[in-house]
């Protein structure tokens, strides 16, 4: 039983870090070729301020009543934004609930996650990347959902992947190491990111695991594990597009530990003064992805003072109209609950729908 | 026309699913070269291929989610879970995905799955093989749950579950996968699932029940029968969404009701079945309704397990408390 005993050599214990512009805006390595185009620099860095935009539009909206608990990207941006760049349109994107710049890149629009954060899933219903999951609220289920996204994809010999995105906590829980599991030993199509924002709501990201890096947990399932500075978007989008290729050619899945930091609370519902230091939060500012970005496009020439104010503006009026929309948008009929539960009603569901439409009916009337 | 037990209908289905629509696939642990720990997947990988028919690593809650993943794209998952104890991981995907994946992008993905298990008692199994949980799964807004008490009704339903747009948590009493045996016509043809199925007609009680129970309860029945009674014994088949009406109109005919199941007592799904009687069917009532069920304890290990099974005797002696009722 010699197979038994022959493990070969483990294979390469070094967890790469690729970090490309400095939190300064000057470059710290090659750039890859498409950073040579400013416009797609321009793109990337657009989707970055509308993303935080949104975010901005979106915590006034709740704090003044009108939006139900939202999760703000501030300073994780990049991330979002440079994962969704690296992807194709007929690739499929599972975010979790801090995703938001991905799904702006991918096509769904403000009024859809305002309208879904604004309680109505509707707003799940993308009019843009139609195969795209909806956020996953529950951490770590989404993994698994990826693996069996890219298991169809492999069992119909589809060139495209899966990409999904998880917090730093979510590598704790036993739901994202099946996956991972699952993933490479079937080789499938799928990229793992992780969103490590240090953070996981109040627990730091040196209590959550012993591990030095969250990528190092790839070895363990035997799959490319790698570290990518998470607020450098053109970093991201290198390495998230280095990944799909592998995954689009049959070279199997990868996982890349974005890191950034969470300059926001957890949520709305949360006040992250209650166990993080401001120090920490203001340190963290001097890095975070959209200045370093713009100082880099400016010092290239390729970004002036009018065209920042052109952006500010434009992404404002962009964001104000969905706002208006939005909150001009009635909610669905009361029995709405009852129309998506299966393909078609069961009779013995009938009653019930009836109920609510009904009392729903003698409110609006009472009303009139 | 061949003549197979429940066991083998569950089989003839799969390979007859999978031979109408190649977007069917099979996964879970030992389904491939070993046919699955019952058999129930034997012969499936040589037919299909080991992409349609995928052995997994151990991991309930990874492939059911996978599952998710799978049906969003369109393909046709059939997972197996070995045995009910071991179903719980998937739990969390069953309930936070599966079953509200249409809901929650209002139709845009969908989800149809379905996740099968034997389950229940009485085969002298080890700890944690025994369960009976369907009463959680039938919680579940936006899952089915299908229970098959025969060879020709485990045959037509599991067609219809795989064929259902929406995700089916299909249980298989293993208990009784070889206790009849019946013929069972490769046709194809599914049977209606949300129906529940009149085994016997009877006007005297009316005894309600699902799975391996059936055996017990129509044992009970043909008791009944010799002293007289005539029972009508109703197999519910579709546990969510329930067919009330069924139920209502053979209680509203006999005005007696035992309702007998191997889950735990306490929140079983026998407590739905009584309150939907309370609540429409009270006043053709002519005596409470009883249960006959598991007891509130942890399902013994085999030397107690025959203590806690209903048996015949225990549903006698309940029909015998309701027609006692004048």
């Amino acid at each position: 039983m010699s197979n038994m005993t022959d493990h070969g050599s483990l294979q390469n214990l070094e967890i790469v870090f690729t970090g490309l512009l400095g939190a300064d805006g000057k470059p710290i390595g090659e750039l890859p070729d498409f950073a040579g185009n400013p416009k797609k620099l321009i793109a990337l860095y657009r989707a970055m301020v509308l993303t935080r935009k949104l975010d901005e539009q979106a915590v006034a909206l709740q704090r003044t009543g009108r939006l139900g608990t939202y999760a703000s990207s501030l300073g994780q941006e990049a991330v979002g934004v440079g994962v969704a760049a690296a992807m194709s349109d007929n690739d499929v994107f599972l975010p979790s609930f801090r995703e938001q710049g991905a799904q702006l890149v991918r096509g769904v629009s403000v009024l859809e996650i305002l309208r879904y954060w604004g309680g109505d899933e509707q707003g799940s219903c993308f009019g843009g990347p139609k195969q795209d999951f909806p956020v996953a609220i529950p951490v770590a289920s989404q993994f698994s959902h990826a693996a069996g996204v890219a298991l169809a994809m492999k069992l119909r010999n589809e060139s495209r992947a899966a990409v999904v995105v998880g917090g730093d906590g979510s590598t704790s829980k036993g739901d994202f190491y099946e996956a991972l599991n699952l993933a490479g030993v079937w080789q499938l199509p799928v990229v793992f990111i992780i969103n490590n924002n240090q953070w996981a709501i109040s627990v730091p990201r040196k209590e959550q695991t012993a591990a030095k890096t969250l990528a190092q947990k790839a070895i363990a399932v035997g799959i490319a594990g790698e570290q990518v500075d998470g607020n450098d978007v053109i970093a991201v989008r290198f390495v998230v597009e280095r990944a799909l290729e592998r995954a689009r050619t049959g070279q199997g899945p990868s996982l890349i530990e974005a890191l950034t930091y969470r300059l926001s609370d957890h949520t709305t519902a949360d006040d992250a003064t209650r166990y993080r230091p401001d120090e920490e939060v203001s340190a963290q500012w001097g890095k975070e992805p959209i200045s370093r970005l713009r100082t880099y496009l400016s010092d290239l020439g390729a970004w002036t003072r009018k065209d920042e104010e052109t952006l500010l503006g434009d992404s404002t009026a962009q964001v104000d109209e969905a706002v208006t929309a939005y909150l001009a948008t009635p909610p669905s009929e009361a029995d709405e609950m009852f129309k998506y539960l299966f393909e078609s009603l069961p009779p013995d569901l009938e009653h019930q729908r009836n109920q609510v439409a009904n009392l729903s009916k003698e409110k609006t009337d009472a009303r009139s | 026309m061949p003549e197979v037990d429940l066991l083998q209908s569950v089989n003839m289905a799969l390979a007859r699913a999978m031979k109408l629509n190649d977007s069917v696939v099979v996964l879970g642990e030992d389904v491939g070269v070993d046919g699955g720990v019952f058999r129930a997947t034997n012969g499936l990988l040589e037919h299909f291929g080991p992409e349609r028919v995928r052995d997994t690593p151990l991991s309930e809650a990874g492939i059911t989610g996978l599952s998710v993943g799978l049906a969003a794209q369109g393909l046709r998952p059939v997972v197996e879970i070995q045995f009910m104890g071991f179903i719980y991981p998937a739990i969390d995907q069953m309930v936070n995905h599966a079953s509200r994946l249409r809901n929650r992008t209002r139709g845009r993905l969908t989800c149809p799955m379905v996740l099968r298990a034997p389950f229940g008692g009485g085969i002298h199994a080890p700890e944690h093989h025994s369960e009976s949980c369907e009463a959680m799964f039938a919680h579940i807004p936006g899952l089915r749950v299908v229970i098959p008490s025969s060879p020709k009704r485990a045959y037509g339903l599991l067609l219809a579950a795989i064929e259902n747009p929406d995700p089916v948590v299909f249980l298989e009493p293993k208990r009784i996968y070889h206790v009849q045996k019946e013929n069972v016509e490769d046709d194809g043809n599914a049977l209606p699932l949300d129906r529940c199925f009149v085994l016997r007609e009877g006007s005297d009680v009316t005894l309600i029940t699902w799975g391996a129970m059936n055996v017990e309860t129509l044992a009970a029945a043909d008791q009944l029968a010799e002293d007289g009674v005539a029972a009508e014994v109703i197999d519910v088949a579709t546990l969510a969404p329930l067919d009330t009406q069924t139920i209502l109109s053979s209680v509203g005919k006999t005005g007696r009701c035992v309702i007998v199941h191997e889950a735990v007592r306490t929140g079983g799904f026998g407590g739905e079945i009584a309150a939907r009687l309370a609540e429409e069917g009270l006043l053709s009532l002519l005596a409470p309704v009883r249960r006959v069920a598991g007891y509130d304890t942890v399902m013994p290990l085999p030397r107690l397990e025959h203590h806690y099974m209903p048996s015949v005797g225990r549903i006698l002696t309940a029909a015998k408390e309701v027609l006692e009722y004048t």
